[in-house]
């Protein structure tokens, strides 16, 4: 009978191992799963970061982010903390976009700046409600609206933040819909939502397509060396879809690596959401500077495209200045509807792309620059 | 508050992405003035 009793003693030893922050945690998994299956919300990584949530806090299975040579760990130390899983998602977003209308009407690149301002203005709130600098620059960074380019940096600099800021970072933009339409309706007249802007007919030649990319790397990676595995990667691959002789390479990264990298980032975060270090004051708070720092982003948009409306004498219509953010498509997608809700004649969507594509380029350029002038400040990773 | 990090942080970071920005709009314009759109010609079948 001992024997029989050893045997069974294991058994079971995970209800007793409980505690209550894990069992939260699992509500909160499941919490995410529920988001991403029933109400849609990014659902490629609220289920994998969800069931990753499960995983790791499930008491005696090994699962966690931070079990050694577990399996979830092995793939935490690979891809999370060597920068590899957000890098490699770049070249995939690279191969997605279409930089057409950007490179037909470049001034909405201008919107691509105005767009990451919440960046720094978010920076200034996290540092005076006492975070460290490398905290405060990490979640300053949520207002990129950009998953891979917040984990790289907060990878970077303060990584023991990386679950709270992930979360924040790909919950909101998926929220993207519902929080900027009141900040757009408010800060606009009907009269300048109305304004109808002319469809862009203007096209641009596939010499231009191709360049771009190569010459656009080179500029920007020059000026921000800090930047290079995000922008090289994201030009990588809008370079192969744009050169047109690599379609299995295009396919392969939009698609597979894409998706493969998706799966495995989410699962690694979600397993690195453990109840001790993720049930404290400090998450409330990067969740609710991370919801300002994109309300901000939203605002100075806005503010830039009624400016630029002001001085084109109503040529522009402002609310093309909200999708001046890196959340694609889904700001373009608010603008189209925000603008056809004001004039059902207005299409907007074709500049609003442009603005938005933008916006892609100008958060890499914003966390480059942020990583640049951490390393020549002589800051360096907070792991404490 | 640490207002010098911040400040500095807000200027060069705005500033530099801006100009950067700016940069690229004159990089494009430069680079569809030398490639300007050609509809392309479709290539007759012959036989």
């Amino acid at each position: 009978m001992d024997v029989f009793g050893s045997a069974l003693s294991s058994l079971g030893g995970g209800f007793a191992a409980l505690t209550w922050q894990a069992a939260v945690m699992i509500v909160l998994g499941i919490g995410l799963l529920y988001l991403g299956v029933v109400k849609g919300f990014e659902p490629l990584l609220l289920l994998p970061i969800g069931f990753g949530v499960i995983l790791g806090n499930l008491p005696l299975a090994g699962m966690s982010a931070h079990d050694e040579g577990g399996v979830l760990n092995l793939l935490y130390k690979a891809g999370i903390l060597t920068e590899l899983f957000p890098v490699l998602l770049f070249i995939g977003l690279g191969a997605m976009i279409d930089f057409g209308p950007m490179l037909a009407n470049p001034v909405v690149l201008i919107f691509g700046a105005a767009g990451q301002f919440g960046i720094f203005l978010t920076l200034f709130l996290a540092l005076s409600l006492g975070f460290a600098r490398q905290e405060a620059a990490s979640i300053a960074i949520i207002g990129a609206m950009d998953g891979p380019t917040a984990i790289y940096v907060t990878t970077k600099f303060a990584p023991l933040l990386l679950p709270a800021i992930s979360i924040a970072a790909y919950s909101y933009m998926s929220l993207v819909p519902i929080i900027q339409p009141p900040i757009m309706r408010f800060m606009t007249t009907k009269k300048e939502r109305s304004i109808v802007m002319a469809y862009g007919s203007k096209k641009v030649s596939q010499k231009v397509k191709i360049l771009f990319p190569v010459v656009a790397g080179i500029i920007t990676i020059l000026i921000a060396p800090m930047g290079a595995p995000l922008m090289g990667m994201l030009m990588l691959g809008n370079f192969l879809r744009e050169s047109g002789v690599v379609k299995r390479l295009t396919d392969v990264s939009e698609n597979a690596l894409a998706n493969i990298v998706t799966l495995l980032l989410g699962l690694t975060i979600g397993a690195s959401m453990l109840g001790g270090n993720f049930l404290q004051w400090q998450t409330i708070l990067i969740f609710g500077l991370g919801f300002i720092a994109i309300c901000l982003d939203t605002v100075t948009g806005v503010l830039l495209g009624k400016f630029m409306c002001f001085i084109t004498r109503g040529k522009i219509n402002p609310l093309i200045g909200a999708a001046g953010t890196s959340a694609f498509p889904m700001s373009s997608r608010v603008v189209q509807k925000e603008g056809q809700k004001a004039n059902p004649r207005s299409f907007l969507l074709w500049h609003a792309i442009g603005a938005n594509t933008g916006g892609q380029i100008g958060s890499v350029m914003a966390a480059a620059v942020m990583l640049a002038v951490m390393v020549g400040l002589g800051i360096g990773p907070l792991l404490k | 508050m640490d207002l010098e990090f911040g400040l500095t942080m807000t200027i060069v970071g705005m500033g530099v992405t801006l100009g950067t920005l700016v940069f690229l709009i004159l990089v494009i314009s430069l680079l569809t003035r030398l490639f300007p759109f050609k509809e392309e010609k479709k290539k007759e079948i012959e036989g």
